[in-house]
């Protein structure tokens, strides 16, 4: 268990900002993995009492606090409308409901864990990040980022219509994910996300424009063989890299599919 | 050292404690025994308590977080699960019962949720409540039984 010297509930998000400046400072979000880690946290910045826990929506946009949680995520009626219910479906296996009352959007993102069903699940969005001091940053781009002094305080999911689709295989059920597939089709841009390989999650767009002329069994199982040759994969105890290519070709047929219409 | 206040089955508490103290040894130091060390990974709900009347891990909570909370463990809520516990008990489906008091207290939770759950509703909600003894289904059927007996008006209550 990692022990903490001080612990500080920010009152803006200057401070916040001011006392993460020290190399052993850390802001807290679920503090689920940080609780794992060992060391010494000098001061604990918690941003509980920022206002960062809702999910707004708006016109054109969903807006998600950074310490909104993982079972907000689950249960936002609007979100869940948008994608087709792909976004409760991301994270519905998390461990269990207490632990998605815990774990936050905002640490999810930030660790850009390899596991992370969340960031695959919105690197598949039109997504941006809100950084405190570098302002909005396109998901993407964040996710290759390493981590450093700022502040994530909002990631913004701008409501472009499309079709959406999520699959992740575990071992067991409330495990780690063995693979994690996003799909989407937004503005006529195909791209399949594919996390826990077992690196960070990956984007993958249709170049060749495989699915272009439609979605298909013939199409979608040639769009998840294209994916499975652009994605570099990996071996731990949850699952070989030759099982996880396989996985990446047959959870992105089927998310191809999901998007198309068809039940799978 | 710091203080923090918070509001402990019902009561109001005032206690000073060290910043990394988690949650769960506050609630065993004063008095809350239900409360179970399991895992110690966030994985296995034992340590489940309510906070503000939502489910979570008091293993992965710092107690200083819970300054200005609501926070209800079984003790306080004895009435409430006394209502189907008796169920459980009628399909054996305790057996060594150290994890019946998170599986209790996220019952408890379900139901104020989702006051009719489907089994497979019951499933998702139960899946971070680890049981090494029952193999689950006791547990499925005792919560339909109460159910079951709720939908009568009461009649027929577990042992």
């Amino acid at each position: 268990m990692i022990q903490i010297q001080k612990y500080v509930q920010a009152e803006s998000l200057e401070q916040a900002y001011q006392l993460n400046q020290k190399r052993s400072a850390r802001i807290l979000g679920g503090m689920l993995w940080l609780r794992l880690s060992r060391g010494s946290v000098g001061t604990a910045i918690d941003l509980c009492r920022l206002g960062l826990d809702t999910i707004e929506e708006t016109q054109d946009a969903f807006i998600l606090g950074a310490m909104a949680t993982l079972r907000q995520l689950e249960r936002h009626p609007g979100l869940n409308a948008y994608t087709h219910g792909a976004a409760a479906r991301a994270v519905q296996d998390i461990v269990g409901v207490q632990f998605r009352n815990m774990a936050t959007v905002g640490g999810s993102v930030w660790g850009r864990f390899g596991f992370s069903d969340v960031l695959t699940f919105l690197l598949s969005l039109d997504t941006a990040v809100e950084l405190y001091h570098g302002g909005r940053v396109p998901l993407e781009e964040f996710a290759r980022r390493k981590p450093d002094a700022d502040i994530l305080t909002r990631i913004h999911i701008r409501k472009t219509p499309g079709r959406f689709a999520y699959q992740a295989l575990r071992v067991q059920r409330t495990d780690l994910p063995a693979l994690t597939c996003a799909l989407s089709q937004i503005e006529g841009e195909t791209r399949a996300v594919i996390g826990a390989r077992p690196g960070r999650a990956l984007v993958i767009r249709d170049a060749p424009g495989i699915l272009r002329d439609g979605i298909t069994e013939e199409s979608a199982r040639a769009f998840g063989a294209y994916v499975a040759r652009q994605t570099p994969t990996g071996s731990n105890l949850r699952g070989s890299a030759a099982y996880r290519s396989h996985l990446a070709e047959i959870l992105t047929r089927r998310c191809a599919l999901e998007a198309g219409g068809q039940n799978v | 050292m710091m203080e923090i206040q918070l509001t402990l089955n019902g009561k109001p508490l005032t206690a000073q404690i060290e910043p990394d103290l988690l949650l769960l040894d506050f609630l065993r130091s004063h008095g809350c025994f239900s409360v179970k060390r399991g895992c110690d990974t966030s994985n296995c709900g034992l340590c489940t308590v309510l906070m503000d009347g939502k489910p979570i891990l008091s293993c992965s909570l710092l107690a200083a977080r819970a300054a200005g909370h609501a926070i209800q463990t079984l003790e306080g809520l004895q009435e409430e699960a006394a209502d189907f516990v008796g169920f459980i008990a009628d399909q054996g489906a305790d057996q060594c019962g150290f994890c019946n008091p998170g599986f209790v207290m996220n019952t408890l939770a379900l139901l104020r949720e989702i006051p009719e759950p489907t089994d497979d509703q019951i499933r998702g909600f139960l899946a971070g409540n680890l049981c090494r003894c029952s193999g689950y289904e006791g547990q499925l059927r005792g919560i339909r039984n109460y159910l079951e007996s709720r939908r009568k008006g009461g009649e027929n209550h577990g042992a």
